[in-house]
């Protein structure tokens, strides 16, 4: 019993050191005081300021549509890619797999700065198209991450199976193996969008001087004092998340139920 | 299938015809890599050649090993001893963390997708920057913990632009990335494999040291990698907690292509940076082949 208390008091005392600094975040959000140290009561004001104001929101835009961009194009480049380095000899596929790993591994800071380096020295103008670029880039890996273990389950019989009873091979796609993949295509998806909602660090190389996500507004307004509708945001953002994660685990959970 | 009804057996050009179609699809569908090729291609091999290039050169273009060698000048032998040294102990700091707190969600027998295991990693899907910005309010001087001393009647502690704000930032930041692999490596163990240590008579620590240990390797491992690399190479969390005084190889790095626009020189440090990386990723092929690490959902 005593051994049981203390392995839940361990797992509080990790979990509020989680989510102390969030909830200051959230606590801060509903203070009508504009100073971090003081509580001056309760106010949904940062709410209704943070819609009225418009560099968040366009700093907010541009997150949203790199992220749901980037994940988008890395999902179709990233399952197309699977399912060709599925089929490669052995050889073949351990260097793709190689090389998928370089951006997973490597430090975001190296690769932020090799991607400028590359973008100036093709005279790109560093702006929405790079950091999109950018985006992809980083953003592929998670999908053939999410896809591949899927690919490697299904049964190869099926299709050839469909080819067989003469399936045109993308019908055979569409109907044997999309079905079985699409969990992980659906994961992958979501994983890029998270990764790139989150990165701060290449789009700060590659976002040139004009385009800001919402991590590299933010940054610039450090050194200054930060406004209180950023915490308003902040409580926003993770309520999404906690929601998305929600409904994710659900679908799992229904998943490996139908499974067993 | 006619070709088996029949008696006779099948021709060998039968067979031939048989086989070649299904060959032929395989290597069509590894075709469909195709783009990722010319994308990785483009996007990943291009630009480190450039940066290695870059870190070659001199201003005019011609080979020096000068932009290496510039780590062994003081202040930049100095910041990459300090990201070392604060890396070591943040990763330490998350190993020492997450390994107990594993082992107990390991105990717990949970799903993958139990609510506590998705508890502990979502922090890691919020804002890093906003995260990181939160740490800030908490411990500035006139931040949280020093207005709950003040209240309290106690002195102020400084913590804020020092190096333990930064292990505090890199630990914060980093710690799921230590959870996440280890509690996968760990949920593998086959609980046989557990109960035969005991039934020969191991105690909890030896089963521990002999059994779950070598066997979750593996996990610490990546995670291991997964804290040291970003928590080595990060300027972020040193330029917000640690204010600009303190310097890490990363915010040296991102000062020579951001304000001094010395390329050279910035990918000469790079490419110190990446002998570390690389030392990482070679001890990570060797042990995550199934690629547990990234595998969080």
């Amino acid at each position: 019993m005593v051994k049981k208390i203390g392995k839940y008091f361990y797992i509080g005392l990790v979990a509020l050191f989680l989510y102390a600094p969030i909830l200051v975040l959230i606590v801060l959000s509903f203070n009508s005081s504009r100073s971090r140290s003081k509580w001056g009561g309760f106010t949904l004001d940062w709410y209704k300021k943070l819609f009225q104001n418009q560099e968040i929101m366009q700093a907010l835009y541009t997150t949203l549509i790199i992220a749901f961009l980037s994940a988008l194009i890395a999902t179709i480049i990233g399952t197309l890619a699977s399912i060709g380095i599925n089929n490669m000899k052995k050889v073949p596929r351990t260097i793709m797999i190689g090389i998928t790993n370089i951006p997973m591994l490597n430090a975001d800071i190296v690769t932020g700065l090799s991607l400028m380096i590359l973008f100036v020295a093709l005279k790109m103008n560093l702006g929405f198209q790079t950091v999109l670029i950018s985006h992809i880039t980083f953003n592929i890996p998670y999908v053939i991450l999410s896809v591949m273990p899927r690919l490697r389950q299904t049964n190869r019989n099926t299709y050839e199976a469909a080819l067989d009873l003469g399936a045109s091979p993308i019908r055979a796609f569409f109907k044997v193996v999309m079905p079985d993949i699409r969990p992980g295509i659906l994961s992958g998806f979501l994983l890029a969008f998270t990764m790139s909602l989150d990165d701060f660090i290449i789009t700060h190389f590659t976002r040139g001087t004009v385009v800001n996500t919402l991590s590299t507004k933010i940054y610039g307004q450090i050194r200054k004092s930060i406004s209180p509708e950023w915490y308003a945001l902040s409580t926003l953002l993770f309520l999404s998340v906690l929601i998305l994660l929600i409904i994710i685990n659900r679908r799992n959970d229904k998943i490996q139920k139908e499974r067993a | 299938m006619s070709n088996n009804l029949t008696k006779e057996p099948p021709q060998d050009e039968a067979v031939v015809t048989l086989i070649k179609p299904a060959r032929k699809r395989i290597s069509g569908k590894s075709l469909l890599s195709f783009p990722y090729t010319l994308w990785m291609g483009a996007f990943i091999i291009i630009p480190l050649i450039m940066i290695v290039y870059y870190g070659i050169t001199a201003d005019d273009g011609g080979f020096t090993l000068a932009n290496i060698k510039l780590i062994s000048e003081p202040i930049y032998q100095k910041a990459l001893w300090l990201s070392l040294k604060l890396s070591f102990i943040s990763t330490i700091i998350c190993l020492l963390i997450a390994y107990p707190l594993a082992l107990i969600l390991k105990g717990m027998k949970l799903k993958s997708n139990s609510f506590i295991v998705l508890i502990m990693i979502l922090p890691m899907w919020m804002n890093f920057m906003l995260r990181t910005i939160a740490w800030l309010n908490i411990l500035e001087r006139n931040g949280i913990i020093n207005t709950v001393l003040k209240a309290l009647n106690l002195p102020r502690i400084n913590v804020i632009n020092t190096p333990t704000a930064i292990v505090i930032g890199m630990v914060y930041n980093f710690l799921p990335f230590m959870i996440l692999p280890i509690y996968n490596s760990l949920a593998k163990i086959d609980d046989d494999v557990i109960n035969a240590a005991r039934d020969l008579g191991a105690n909890n620590l030896t089963t521990l040291r002999k059994i779950i240990f070598p066997l979750s390797l593996p996990g610490v491992i990546s995670g291991i990698t997964m804290v040291f690399v970003p928590s080595l190479t990060t300027f972020v969390i040193s330029n917000v907690l640690g204010g600009s005084k303190i310097n890490l190889i990363g915010n040296l790095i991102e000062q020579k292509f951001q304000q001094e626009n010395n390329w050279n020189a910035g990918s000469g440090l790079s490419l110190v940076l990446m002998i570390f990386i690389l030392i990482s990723m070679t001890v990570i092929a060797k042990y995550d082949k199934e690629g547990d690490s990234t595998n969080v959902w």
